[in-house]
């Protein structure tokens, strides 16, 4: 079920791309990032029950690495330049409504990305989904999803309803980074009842996602630099 | 006639962004990784220490980046000046050293320098480090200032 979705999104990734002049690097990107969700939610890791090192190795997969090579794929803007114009047409106006101004925010959605894992490890739902493989299926669409929407919202690389500073998107991604560091800290201090290896699992958070947040911050600021150029040599043009 | 100026404040914010930052990450790596004197987490400090280590984990790491790409702009628009970035990296690192020292280690008390020795010694050294990078930093600040146009 989970592959046949994986296989879908690249069969129709793929065959966008040979509407339009596309880079293949793009498509590659987004078939590395559906490869990183189907290893994370099909291989051994899923199958680790209560391993909190194991579970976290997955969800650094699919709730970070996965959205950082999905989003520079950037499916919106091939769906936008391939799909017939009404359908492109319907999704601009999607685009442009009042729930997705407010869902592409850098704060707004950070904050569903991490406010959505302290619910996750700081409540009874970590229990509930170790044991019951339908709703961990359920919680790893919803980091992948979440994941998505911050990495997209803090990397702004698709058209986007409003356009923050690269400085208040570097700004939300801090925060986020922060309230990551803090709730692996936590873990570590507090581990949550009936998981093995909590402290190796908290670590794994905490280190792992300062690579992945280095990482987003390093392309933030690699785009602002780029468009600066961009911005200098227009106003050279003009005097 | 802006443009040198506002070439200079972003000289100086990229140089505190970055000198900040560095310390912050080399404390990180020197104490804990290599000397082990701090801990991932120790028992005393409770949960302000946590909250304040991952605070301060995120600001340092993205102000280092930060700092970072400015200075390849600054560079590429060849309005680097060394002397005045250096001042601002110093005073960056030496105002970070001293708000560490004083506030985190001895007003708040989340967590020392080192634990199970006597740790007066080490406190004065690590403020008394502070307060010289600060210092060299606002020389090297004052040399490079812009000399007033009469």
């Amino acid at each position: 079920m989970t592959l046949a979705v994986l296989g879908t999104a690249a069969a129709g990734y793929l065959l966008a791309t040979r509407r339009t002049a596309w880079p293949p690097l793009r498509s590659l990107s987004w078939l590395l990032g559906l490869v990183v969700v189907a290893v994370a939610l099909t291989g051994p890791l899923a199958a680790a029950h209560g391993d909190l090192r194991a579970h976290m190795a997955g969800h650094l997969l699919v709730g970070m690495v996965a959205p950082v090579s999905l989003v520079l794929a950037r499916p919106v803007t091939l769906a936008l330049r391939t799909l017939p114009r009404r359908a492109a047409r319907a999704l601009a106006g999607i685009l442009r409504s009042a729930p997705v101004r407010v869902l592409t925010d850098p704060f707004v959605a950070t904050a569903l990305n991490v406010g959505g894992l302290w619910l996750l490890y700081r409540t009874g739902l970590l229990g509930a989904m170790l044991h019951d493989p339908g709703l961990h299926l359920l919680v790893s669409v919803h980091v992948l999803l979440t994941g998505w929407l911050a990495t997209a919202a803090v990397l702004a690389v698709e058209p986007m309803p409003h356009r923050r500073s690269a400085a208040v998107r570097a700004g939300a991604l801090a925060a986020g980074m922060a309230a990551h560091d803090v709730l692996a800290k936590t873990l570590y201090a507090h581990p949550p009842a009936g998981v093995l290896d909590a402290s190796a699992g908290a670590r794994l958070m905490y280190d792992g996602g300062t690579v992945v947040h280095v990482l987003v911050a390093a392309l933030l600021w690699r785009q602002w630099y780029r468009s600066r150029e961009t911005v200098r040599a227009a106003a050279l043009a003009r005097a | 006639m802006t443009e040198p100026r506002a070439g200079r404040r972003r000289l100086l914010v990229s140089g505190l962004l970055f000198g900040a930052g560095t310390m912050g990450a080399i404390d990180e790596i020197v104490f804990h990784q290599l000397l082990h004197w701090h801990h991932f987490y120790d028992r005393a400090s409770g949960a302000a220490g946590l909250v304040s280590d991952g605070l301060l984990h995120a600001a340092t790491w993205s102000a280092t980046v930060a700092g970072l790409a400015l200075l390849a702009d600054l560079r590429r628009r060849r309005s680097f000046v060394p002397g005045t970035w250096w001042g601002a990296v110093l005073v960056g690192a030496g105002a970070f050293q001293v708000w560490d020292g004083v506030v985190h280690h001895k007003l708040l008390r989340l967590h020392q320098v080192r634990y199970g020795v006597d740790v007066t010694g080490y406190d004065l050294a690590w403020v008394a480090g502070g307060v010289v990078l600060l210092a060299v930093g606002a020389v090297l600040l004052r040399r490079g200032r812009p000399v007033p146009v009469p």
